[in-house]
C-alpha cells in the first residue's frame, strides 16, 4: 500500500510541541555581543550632525558605527534593472529615505545596554520632503536617488523588453472597439505586512582560520550564502550559511537584509561573535512589506458577458530601496488573463521609489494582485451587464481540452478544469440557495445583509524554475538519510519529504533523517518560496530515491549472484533478494557495507520543465451589518487543485493559512503611513494582524488534477488559498451591498470604509 | 535582585535586574527556550506561560512579580514521554506548522480549557485564543484541536 496520498503526521512537530523549535534567538554563543541599530525617525531628511560621543562612553558599549566609519560598499538594487543609483547604503550616508533607514550601529556586551546607548545617539536631520503616495512619486517633485533622474525604478513592458523578457507594447487606443461594453475600475491593492511570527534575528561568527559561520532566519540560505560572498568579498569555502528552525517568512525573508548581515562586518571589526534580533515594532517598519499595487482595470466585452478586451495599468510602489517588490509586476503580467480566454490584453506597470519600507515578495508575490484585478474586474462588468457574477465566469473559463494553453501574455498553462473547480465550489457552497436567502433579506431590508462573492483563479508556482538539489544515502544501519536544497519554514517537508523516499525505499518514515538549510551540510541549493519545494527539490528527493534503488538492486544481484530484473525489494522486511526466493537475501546495512567507499547514495539536480499552474475557485459568503459598515465573513469555501497531494494533511494546512492571510487582506490588514511617511502601524497594537476571532472555519473541497510536469504530478500549494480569496471576499463584500448602489470598495474593507461608500451612494457625502 | 520560584516543578532562585521581565528570566537565565518572543507589546501570546496554572504572558510581567510563585513553562507541560492531551491534539490536528506560537498558542489553550470544564463552543474558543497570534496555520486546526480537548458544551452542537 502507497503511503502516498495519506494524511501522515509531522516528524517535526514533537519537538515543537514539546521543548520549542530552535529559532536563531534561541542560540547561545559564548562571547557573543549585541547589535542595535538606530533608526532614522524621518521619512526624508539630510543628516546635519550624528553624535555618538556620549553612546560611546555608555556602559558596555564596544563600538558605534555609523557611514563614517563603516566602508561598506552600497548594496545594490535588489530590484532586478532597476537604475544602481537606487543603491542602499548599509547606514545612511548623508540622507535618511524612510523611517526606520539605519543610522547607526551600537555594539555592547549585552543586549540591554546596547539598546540604552542607541538611545543616547544623537542625530540632527534637515527634514526633506517626503514622497509616499507612489502615483504622487511619478511626478519626480521630490526625488529620492537626484542621481537616478527619477523616482521610476522599473517599467514595463520597456526595461524588459530591451533585455527580451517580454515583448515590446505600444498602448493600442482600439484595444476596446467592437466591445458592447467597457467597465473600468481603480483598485488599490494595498500595503501589508507579512508578520511571519518570529522576527529576523542573525549571529555571525568568524573562525581563527577566516571561515565564517553565519546564523540567520531565511528561507533559502545558499542564496544567502551568495549575498554574503559577494558583499564580503568572500570565496565559497570560507562561508557557512545556516538556517536553523525559521518562525515563517512568507516570502519575506528570502533575502539577506543589511540589518542581518551587518554582523558579519561588525564581528570582523570586533573579532567577537555578533548577534542581532529585531524587535516586532521595528520588524513592522524594516522587515519588507507586501502587495502595494495601485491598478485600472479596463474590460471589455459583449452584453451577453463575452469577454473581448482588458487592459491592466500598475503603479507598483516599491518602497524606499527598490527590492524584489519592483520586479513582482512582471508575475502580475504573467498572470494578467486568469483563468479566462481574453482575446486582446495590454499590460503596463510602473514601479517607483517611496519614501517608505521596501517592498519585497509576500505570499502570492505578484500573483495575487493580478486575480485581484481580474476578479474584480469580473464582477465589475458582471453588475454592468446584469448577468450573475459565476455565470459571466463560467462562458469565459479557458475550456479544459485547451491545455497546454498559451496565454495572450505568453503563458503557458500546463492543466486544469476550471469549469469543474467552479462547479464543485458553487454546489458546496449552496450557491443558489445563497442567492435566495440574500434576496430575501434584501426584500426585508434588514441590516444585515448577505454577500456572496466568486473567484476562480489560476496561479504561478516555481515560476522561473531553476535546479534543485535532493540527495539519498543508506546509512551503514539500514537507515536513510535525507538532503535538499530547500529550506522548510512550517510547511512540513521532513515529512513529505519522508514519505517520499518511505514509498520508494520501504525504509519505516522514522528511520529516515532529514538535513537541510546548513550550506556545509548541503552542497548547493535554491530555498523555499514560489510554491517550488515539492515540484523541484521534493521531485529531486524522489528521483534519488529511485536511483538508490537501482543502485542497490544491481548491487544485490552481484551479491546473489542473479540478474538485477529478477531482484527484488521486500519493502516490509527492507530486504532484496531473487523473485520467488525470500530466505536469502540482502539487508540495506548489508549492501551498504557491500558497496564499499562509494557507498549507497545518489544525488539529483533536477530542473521542471517549467512552471506548474494549480488552479483553484472560491466563494466568500459575508454578512455587512448596514448599519456600522462591519464586515463578517460567515463562510468561506475553497477547491484548490495543486496536483496530486502527497500528504493531503500538509495541504489542508497550507490553504488554510493561505485563506486566512487572503481573507485578512481583503478585511482588515493594511500598513498606512501618514503623509509626512510616520508609519501608523508600526506594532502589532497597532497593525491588524488577523486573529482567531476574525475568521470562520474553512470549508474544503480537495481536487486533484495532476500536472504532466513532473513524475509525481504535484505543484505548489503554498500561495494558492492567499490569492483566491482576497478577490472573493472583497467582491463577497461589494455584493452585500450592490442593491444599495455600491460599486466598489478598496481593501481592506473596514467598517469605515463600509460605511462611507454606503453613505456615498445613498447619496451623502461619506462623512 | 533575588528572585525565586518553582518552574516546572524546580526551585530556581537567580539574581537579576529589577527591569527583568519574566519571560527574559525564563529564556537567558535559566535557559527555558520553548517560551519564545513574537512582539513587544502583549498582542502575540508567543511568550505565554502558566502562573500557578493559569495563562499569563511572560513578556507582560516583570520576574520579580512571579517571586515565590510557580510557573509552568512548554518544557514543564508532558509528563516525562507522555505529551499533555493538548500538545497530542496538536499533533493529530496538525495545529502547528512553522511551531513559533506553538508554545504559548498550547499554554493559553490548556489554561482556557482548564476555565470551561464544561466544554466549549467553536466561537468561545476563538473569543478565547483572540490573545494569541499564528500566521501559518489560520486558526482552523488550532480551533479544532482545543475542541476536541475541551469537548463540547452539553446542548450545544
Amino acid at each position: 500500500m502507497s503511503i502516498l496520498g495519506n494524511r501522515v503526521l509531522r516528524k517535526e512537530d514533537p519537538k515543537f510541541l514539546t521543548v520549542g523549535g530552535s529559532y536563531v534567538d534561541d542560540m547561545r554563543l559564548e562571547g557573543a555581543v549585541h547589535v542595535v541599530y538606530v533608526r532614522s525617525t524621518m521619512a526624508h531628511a539630510r543628516i546635519s550632525a550624528i553624535d555618538t560621543s556620549e553612546a560611546e562612553r555608555a556602559p558596555g558599549v564596544l563600538a558605534v558605527y555609523t557611514a563614517a566609519n563603516c566602508d561598506l560598499a552600497p548594496m545594490p538594487p535588489g530590484a532586478p534593472f532597476a537604475p544602481p543609483a537606487m543603491a542602499r547604503p548599509w547606514l545612511a550616508d548623508g540622507v535618511v529615505r524612510f523611517v526606520g533607514d539605519m543610522v547607526a550601529a551600537v555594539v555592547a556586551e549585552t543586549r540591554e545596554q546596547a539598546v540604552d546607548a542607541a538611545e543616547m545617539v544623537f542625530v540632527d536631520y534637515d527634514p526633506l520632503p517626503a514622497v509616499v503616495d507612489p502615483e504622487q512619486a511619478l511626478t519626480g517633485d521630490t526625488l529620492l536617488f537626484p542621481d537616478a533622474g527619477t523616482n521610476v525604478a522599473i517599467t514595463m513592458p520597456k526595461d524588459l523588453a530591451a533585455v527580451g523578457m517580454m515583448p515590446e507594447g505600444e498602448r493600442d487606443e482600439s484595444l476596446f472597439d467592437g466591445c458592447d461594453v467597457v467597465v473600468r475600475q481603480r483598485i488599490v491593492n494595498q500595503r501589508v505586512a507579512p508578520c511571519p511570527l518570529e522576527v529576523r534575528a542573525s549571529v555571525a561568527t568568524w573562525a581563527s582560520d577566516g571561515r565564517l559561520t553565519y546564523w540567520s532566519s531565511n528561507q533559502a540560505p545558499h542564496g544567502v550564502k551568495a549575498t554574503v560572498q559577494s558583499s564580503f568579498g568572500l570565496d565559497e569555502s570560507q562561508v557557512r550559511v545556516i538556517a536553523p528552525d525559521v518562525g515563517g517568512g512568507f516570502g519575506a525573508k528570502i533575502g539577506g537584509y543589511p540589518e542581518e548581515l551587518f554582523t558579519i562586518w561588525a564581528a570582523k571589526q570586533l573579532g567577537r561573535p555578533v548577534r542581532w534580533t529585531e524587535t516586532r515594532s521595528e520588524s513592522m517598519n524594516t522587515l519588507g512589506h507586501g502587495r502595494a499595487q495601485v491598478q485600472e482595470i479596463e474590460l471589455g466585452g459583449s452584453r451577453d458577458g463575452k469577454l473581448q478586451a482588458y487592459r491592466l495599468t500598475v503603479v507598483q510602489d516599491s518602497g524606499a530601496y527598490p527590492n524584489l517588490g519592483a520586479f513582482l509586476p512582471m508575475f502580475t503580467r504573467t498572470m494578467l488573463t486568469g483563468v479566462y480566454e481574453i482575446p486582446k490584453v495590454e499590460f503596463s506597470s510602473r514601479s517607483v521609489a517611496t519614501n517608505t519600507n521596501p517592498i519585497v515578495a509576500y505570499r502570492g508575490a505578484g500573483r495575487p494582485e493580478a486575480t485581484a484585478a481580474i476578479e474584480r474586474a469580473m464582477d465589475v462588468f458582471a453588475a454592468e451587464i446584469g448577468i450573475d457574477p459565476a455565470e459571466v465566469r463560467r462562458r469565459n473559463l479557458i475550456p479544459s481540452e485547451a491545455f497546454p494553453y498559451t496565454t495572450p501574455t505568453g503563458t503557458t498553462y500546463d492543466i486544469g478544469d476550471y469549469g469543474r473547480a467552479l462547479d464543485l465550489v458553487l454546489e458546496s457552497a449552496g450557491y443558489d440557495q445563497l442567492r435566495k436567502e440574500q434576496a430575501a433579506r434584501r426584500k426585508s431590508g434588514e441590516p444585515r445583509q448577505l454577500g456572496i462573492g466568486t473567484s476562480v483563479y489560476v496561479e504561478i508556482t516555481n515560476g522561473m524554475p531553476g535546479s534543485e538539489f535532493g540527495a539519498v544515502e543508506i546509512l551503514p544501519d539500514g537507515k536513510a538519510r535525507i538532503r535538499t536544497g530547500t529550506s522548510a519554514h512550517g510547511q512540513g517537508h521532513a515529512t513529505a519529504w519522508s514519505m517520499l523516499v518511505s514509498e520508494a525505499l520501504g525504509i519505516p518514515m522514522e528511520d529516515i533523517e532529514f538535513v537541510q538549510s546548513d550550506t556545509d551540510k548541503v552542497p548547493r541549493g535554491v530555498g523555499t518560496f514560489a510554491s517550488r519545494s515539492l515540484q523541484s527539490g521534493g521531485v529531486a528527493v524522489h528521483q534519488a530515491s529511485e536511483e538508490v534503488l537501482v543502485k542497490a538492486r544491481q548491487l544485490a544481484a552481484e551479491l546473489l549472484e542473479a540478474n538485477p530484473d529478477d531482484v527484488v525489494l521486500d519493502k516490509v522486511a527492507g530486504r532484496f533478494h531473487v523473485a520467488g526466493t525470500p530466505a536469502v537475501g540482502r539487508s540495506w546495512g548489508e549492501l551498504v557495507e557491500a558497496s564499499g567507499d562509494a557507498g549507497l547514495a545518489a544525488e539529483v539536480d533536477f530542473t521542471a520543465p517549467g512552471p506548474s499552474f494549480p488552479f483553484g475557485a472560491h466563494v466568500a459568503v459575508v454578512e455587512v451589518d448596514t448599519d456600522t459598515g462591519l464586515v463578517d465573513v460567515v463562510r468561506m469555501v475553497a477547491v484548490d487543485d495543486a496536483g496530486r497531494m502527497v500528504n493531503p494533511l500538509l495541504v489542508e494546512g497550507q490553504v488554510h493559512g493561505g485563506l486566512a492571510q487572503g481573507v485578512a487582506q481583503a478585511l482588515l490588514e493594511e500598513v498606512v503611513y501618514d503623509a509626512d511617511g510616520n508609519p501608523l502601524t508600526g506594532n502589532l497594537a497597532d497593525y491588524a494582524m488577523v486573529s482567531a476571532t476574525e475568521l470562520p472555519s474553512f470549508e474544503r473541497i480537495p481536487m486533484e488534477t495532476p500536472t504532466p510536469l513532473n513524475p509525481l504530478g504535484v505543484k505548489g500549494v503554498g500561495e494558492s488559498g492567499t490569492i483566491g480569496s482576497t478577490p472573493a471576499v472583497q467582491n463577497a463584500v461589494v455584493d452585500a451591498l450592490s442593491h444599495l448602489g455600491v460599486r466598489h470598495v478598496d481593501m481592506p474593507t473596514t467598517p469605515q470604509r463600509v460605511w462611507q461608500a454606503l453613505s456615498q451612494a445613498r447619496g451623502g457625502n461619506g462623512k | 535582585m533575588k528572585v525565586s520560584m518553582t518552574v516546572n516543578g524546580k526551585a530556581e532562585e537567580r539574581d537579576v535586574e529589577a527591569r527583568t521581565l519574566l519571560v527574559f528570566f525564563l529564556r537567558n537565565e535559566l535557559g527555558l527556550t520553548g517560551t519564545n518572543i513574537g512582539c513587544d507589546t502583549t498582542n502575540c501570546g508567543a511568550c505565554t506561560v502558566l502562573l500557578d496554572g493559569e495563562s499569563v504572558k511572560s513578556c507582560t510581567i516583570l520576574a520579580a512579580q512571579a517571586d515565590g510563585r510557580s510557573i509552568t513553562t512548554i518544557e514543564g507541560l508532558a509528563e516525562g514521554d507522555k505529551m499533555h492531551p493538548m500538545q497530542e491534539a496538536f499533533r493529530e490536528h496538525h495545529a502547528l506548522q512553522c511551531g513559533y506560537c506553538t508554545p504559548g498558542m498550547v499554554m493559553a489553550a490548556v489554561s482556557l480549557v482548564k476555565e470551561h470544564p464544561g466544554g466549549m463552543t467553536e466561537a468561545e474558543v476563538r473569543e478565547g485564543l483572540e490573545g494569541n497570534l499564528c500566521r501559518c496555520t489560520g486558526y482552523h486546526n488550532i480551533v479544532k484541536a482545543v475542541m476536541a480537548v475541551a469537548g463540547t458544551p452539553a446542548g450545544a452542537r
